[in-house]
This record gives C-alpha cells, structure tokens and sequence, in this order.
C-alpha cells in the first residue's frame, strides 16, 4: 500500500513543468519558445602528427565569414599562424611517419585514400558550407567538393598501379636484369594555392602521399578554415597520424623556413608573389631540395580533369631505382 | 647503537662498517621522505625555462662534453665499438671544437677495443659489470664481473644494485654488495645504478641514493636503459638532492648520471638547469655529471649545427654510429 502511494506522488511530480529554470513557466511556454541556448563555436587548430594543435608560438591571425553565415562561428576567427617551429615539429612527425607509410604495399594506401574519399562523401555538407563561407558561391562550392571527392578516388586508384607503369625493365648489353623502380623521396613539403581552397590543397598533397611519401602543407590563408575541415576528414580516416600535416599561417614567413630546412626533400610552391618564388629556390639549393615553385593556376584548372591531376603528379614526388641482377641465377 | 655520535646525518653511514649486520643495523638509517608532488612541481618548472643562442650553444657543447657514448646490446661488436670510439673522440667532423665525449659504456668484452681505439684520447671506458642489467646472480659472480672488467682495462664500473633485495627491505644485502663491488674496482670509479624504474617510488630511491653513496659510490646512476621508465627529471631530482644532502654532511662530492631516456638536446639542457640549481657550478663538469646516452648526441649535434648554419638539420647527414 504504501509502495503505490508513493509511486502516485512521483508521476504526480514528473507530470508537473520544470521549475528549475529562472522563471517559472507553465508548459505550454515552454514548448511553444524556441530555447535560446548558446552555440558552441570551434576552437581552429593546425593538424599536425595526427592531432589538432595550436601554434607554438601563440600566435592567430583572422579570417573574415561571409555575410549571413549559419554555422556557429563568430564572423571573424581565428586560426592559428604557424611558425617557424611549427614547422619544425611538423617536418620531425612527417618523417617519423614516413618509414611506416612507405613500408605499407601500395594498396593499402589506395584503400586509405579511399577511405578518406568516403570520410569526405560524409561530410560533404560542411565542407561544401566551410568553403561558401568564405565567400564562394554555392553552386561553385558543391563543384568543388564533388571534384575533391573524385579526385581522392582518383589517386587511391593510382596508388598500387603507378609502379607498374613507372617502372621499367632495361635493355642492357650483358648478361643482366635492369630495373628501374620508384620510390618515395622522403618529407616533402606544399604550399597550397590560395583558390580553390579545398581542392588545391588536396590536388597538390595527395599524390604526394600516394607515391609514398610524407607531407607538411601550408594551407590557403584566404579560407584556412577548410583546410582544417578537410583535415578533420584525414583524423576520421584512416590515414596515419604525421602522413599529411595541414599548417596555416603566412607563405612568406613559413615558404623560406620549410625551403631551408634540411630535411625537406621537396617543396612544391604555389606561389603568387614572385619575390617569394625566388627566395623559396635560393633557400632550397643548400641541400639540393627538389625545388617547384609555380604561379597558380586559374581556379578552373584544377577542376580540369586534365589539368588539375594525372600521374605526372604523382612521378614528380618519387626517385628512380635501377638495380643490376645477373642473368640466370 | 653507538652511531649516533656527533648529530651529523654523516654518522649514519658509518653504520654499515660497524659489524652489526642485518635490517637492524641501518634502524638509524632513515632518509627524510619525498614531497612526490613538490618534487615533480619543481622539475617541471626548471624544465620551462627558455635557452638560447649563446647559452644553448655553450650547454650542447657541455652536454657533450659530459656524455657516456653507450653501447650495451648483445650484438655489439668490435667493429660497431671502434666505430662509437671514433665518434666519442671527434663527435662531429666539421668541428673539433666539439667534444669528445667523456666516455664509452660498453660491455666487459668489448672493453680491450675500445681501451685499444681510444689510447692516448680523454675518452674514459666505463664497462657495465655485476650480472647487468638484472644484478641477479650470487656476489662471488659479481665480484668476479668486476675484477675482471678493471683487468681488461676499464677506467669506470657501472654496477647495478640488486632491486629484489632493495624491494623486500634486506638493504644490509645491498649496502654489502656495493662495498663489496667498490674494493674490486680498486681505482677504477664506481657508478652505481639504482634502476629507479624498478624501485616503485621516490622514497625508495632516496633511500637507496643514501645507501649506494654512503657504501662509497663515486657515482649514482639512474637507470640501465633496459627498464621503461629509465631516467626522468623528478627522480633525478630526487638523487640530486641526496648528492648534495651528502656534500653538506661531509664535504665530498658524489657524481650523477641519468641514463635511459634522454634524446633530445632539449632535454638535456632541462637536466642541466636542474643540475645547477641544486648542485651548483661545482658538478658543471664531466668528472661529476655524465649522460648515459646513445641517441642523444646525434640531436645534440643537429641543434649546434642548426645554430652555426640557421638551418634546421636532416638526420641522414649524421652518422649513425
């Protein structure tokens, strides 16, 4: 008996509204009122060894959103400005990373880069949302994700094939094999076009790592931002941590820093400014970097099926092998 | 008990000469105990502070300076030792400014190369001996280890305690062995390794920094390299502080070597801070502070070369001993 009257008093209670707010308020309020409630901004970090860190220095710069944004940002943020050190950091877990990434058969990296295709497919919203609001339209934002998607399937599909078209069997007069083989350099480090801001990055950095080598990338500092987007979608892949390291920051505080260093084997450099171009190749010369730099290409080119991908892409980043085998042992 | 004559901590450590045997000989034996918090609020805070230019420079080359190049794998031969010699003698080819080493940590057989490769350099021969790293053999083996090792020609003896009897409290078993293992060294110096990866907590090591000490180590060393985990800031702190409890009793000074552990030259500038903040300048030298070290001097070197060319080093253009 007592048990049942008790178990009536507490339906009784949990009928009743909540008054533990402020003010009390009859149910009806508060169903019909939208609750204010305090949207939770995110804190934009550098991706570097397989985690989002800020820079060591402290220091951010700001991006601007475009008018009417919907997501929580506040309309101006902002994101770390990597340094010299960051740098450092960067360039030590690229290549502490390197000797597993090369060692894993080259299929298992297509099934990677497939798997952060799928990751990308996911999150294709809010990368399409990240790049719109930095002041692209949508329409062009959609084409761009979708061309980044493909272009993820497009070197995942590349990665166990570019051996047996790169390499070759020489003819040589003697009683000898001759191959040639790729293999990947080392720690190569991208400065990423300003626009498009998502398929730049992943256009310059993925046959990078498709050939088997590790990666530091400045982002673009027109829109970082999806730069960190998109290396959220390398964190949910399967990608390992150090493989492809995302900085944001100023080309021309970090261009001749990533050039110097000497443990970079290769720079790519999409560059505007053609000072910085040639300060990038003079630094690069101490250790005989591989050194690229370029004037970016129109924002329609890296759509371009033709222009903005290819093997070429891939065999820019991998040295040649040649061994010598006897004949007939 | 007549050992408590004069009120010093020094009297204690006469306990062990004075025939009594046995737990009950060390009951005056008592080691204040570790603020495992402050300890390590300490160390942190030391580690934070900022070095550069001059300064760094001037603390890599002393960090070299003091390093015992180590080599303690089953595989070592006579050709990797000499190779390691070469190194410790002239560390980097570009600068003879740099180095050598103070030492090469080797195994007992191995001891005639090296003595052999490094005639007529500064460079000492510390050889391991005493059942390393486990120390779990009877004492006439141990001994033997270390005659043996200073016949072949070893400058230092590294030698480890025995943990087991140091865990279950027979610390008369560990004060023995290493007065013991001191009088086989003869003139060869002894470094003592307390393995404190293995003793469980800081009262433990201070307790027996205390004891290996006062049993005439010239050197007290934290790890063999073989346990995880090997030296740390706060521990080598802790052994720190015994050092130099010891110096104000009685006026000598005892050396320190962290081993284990050490890899980066930011580190090793971190254990000098700490080193001169609790000893002094006094210890600022390779005859009281070493590193037992093998990966550390090749990132020691990147970062003075780094300083000299404003460049950030590739690990290829070093050699691996």
């Amino acid at each position: 008996m007592e048990g049942k009257k008790k178990t009536q008093e507490a339906e009784r209670t949990s009928d009743r509204p909540s008054v533990t707010g402020d003010a009390p308020m009859t149910r009806g309020e508060s169903r019909g009122k939208a609750k204010a409630r305090l949207r939770v901004a995110k804190a934009y970090k550098m991706y570097v060894g397989g985690a989002f860190v800020r820079s060591e220095s402290g220091r951010y710069f700001q991006v601007e959103s475009a008018k009417g944004h919907a997501d929580a940002d506040a309309d101006v943020v902002n994101v770390p400005r990597g340094s010299r050190k960051d740098v450092r950091d960067a360039v030590l877990a690229a290549k502490n990373a390197l000797g597993g990434w090369e060692k894993r058969t080259p299929f298992n990296r297509g099934q990677i880069l497939y798997r952060l295709a799928e990751v990308m497919e996911s999150r294709r919203a809010e990368l399409v949302e990240s790049i719109a609001r930095a002041g692209g339209a949508l329409e062009d934002a959609e084409r761009e994700v979708e061309a980044a998607i493909d272009r993820a399937v497009y070197y995942a599909g590349w990665a166990d094939k570019v051996s047996g078209v790169v390499a070759s069997h020489n003819p040589v007069s003697g009683p000898h094999f001759g191959f040639s083989l790729p293999e990947p350099m080392g720690v190569v480090c991208v400065l990423a076009p300003e626009r498009p801001s998502l398929l730049g990055l992943l256009s310059t950095t993925l046959p990078v790592i498709t050939g088997g080598n590790t990666c530091v990338a400045l982002a673009s500092a027109e829109d970082p931002r999806t730069a960190i987007v998109f290396s959220e979608c390398l964190a949910t892949s399967d990608l390992p941590g150090g493989v492809l390291n995302v900085l944001t920051g100023h080309a021309d505080e970090l261009a001749p820093v990533m050039a110097k260093h000497r443990e970079v084997i290769a720079i790519d450099a999409w560059l505007v400014d053609a000072d910085l171009r040639a300060k990038v190749q003079a630094e690069g010369a101490d250790n005989v970097k591989r050194v690229k730099v370029r004037v970016p290409m129109d924002p329609d080119s890296w759509l371009d099926e033709r222009r903005g991908q290819g093997l070429s892409w891939i065999e820019r980043h991998l040295e040649t092998k040649t061994v010598w085998h006897p004949m007939g042992v | 008990m007549s050992t408590e004559q004069n009120g010093s901590g020094l009297s204690l450590f006469r306990a062990g000469s004075g025939g009594g045997r046995g737990p009950s000989a060390y009951a005056l034996f008592n080691p204040p105990p570790v603020d495992k918090v402050a300890v390590e609020e300490r160390a942190a805070a030391l580690a934070t502070r900022s070095i550069k230019k001059a300064a760094k420079v001037a603390g890599l080359k002393l960090a070299v300076s003091m390093m015992d190049l180590t080599t303690l794998e089953g595989k070592d031969t006579p050709g990797k030792v000499r190779q390691l010699c070469q190194k410790a003698m002239r560390p980097l080819d570009s600068d003879p400014s740099i180095g050598p080493c103070a030492a090469i940590c080797v195994y007992p057989n191995l001891v005639p190369v090296a003595k052999a490769t490094l005639a007529g350099s500064t460079v000492k021969v510390a050889s391991v001996a005493t059942a390393f790293p486990s120390g779990q053999s009877p004492l006439s083996i141990k001994l033997d280890d270390t005659r043996r090792a200073v016949e072949l020609g070893a400058d230092e003896i590294d030698m480890v305690i025995d943990r087991g009897a140091m865990l279950t409290g027979d610390y008369a078993k560990v004060f023995d062995e290493i007065a013991a293992t001191k009088e086989a060294c003869g003139a060869a110096h002894l470094k003592v390794i307390l393995e404190t990866g293995e003793l469980g907590s800081y009262d433990v090591v201070r307790r027996a920094s205390d004891l290996a000490i006062a049993a005439g180590a010239d050197f007290i060393k934290t790890s063999t390299g073989k346990i995880q985990p090997a030296a740390t800031l706060p521990v080598t702190l802790v052994m720190l502080e015994a050092i130099r409890d010891y110096y104000y009793a009685s006026g000598r000074r005892i050396g320190m070597k962290p081993a284990g552990g050490v890899r980066t030259a930011k580190q090793s500038l971190q254990y000098l801070v700490l080193l001169r903040e609790t000893l002094g300048d006094a210890w600022l030298t390779p005859d009281l502070f070493r590193f037992g070290a093998s990966a550390l001097l090749n990132d020691v070197l990147m970062q003075l070369e780094k300083e000299r060319t404003g460049a950030y080093q590739a690990s290829e253009d070093f050699s691996k001993d």
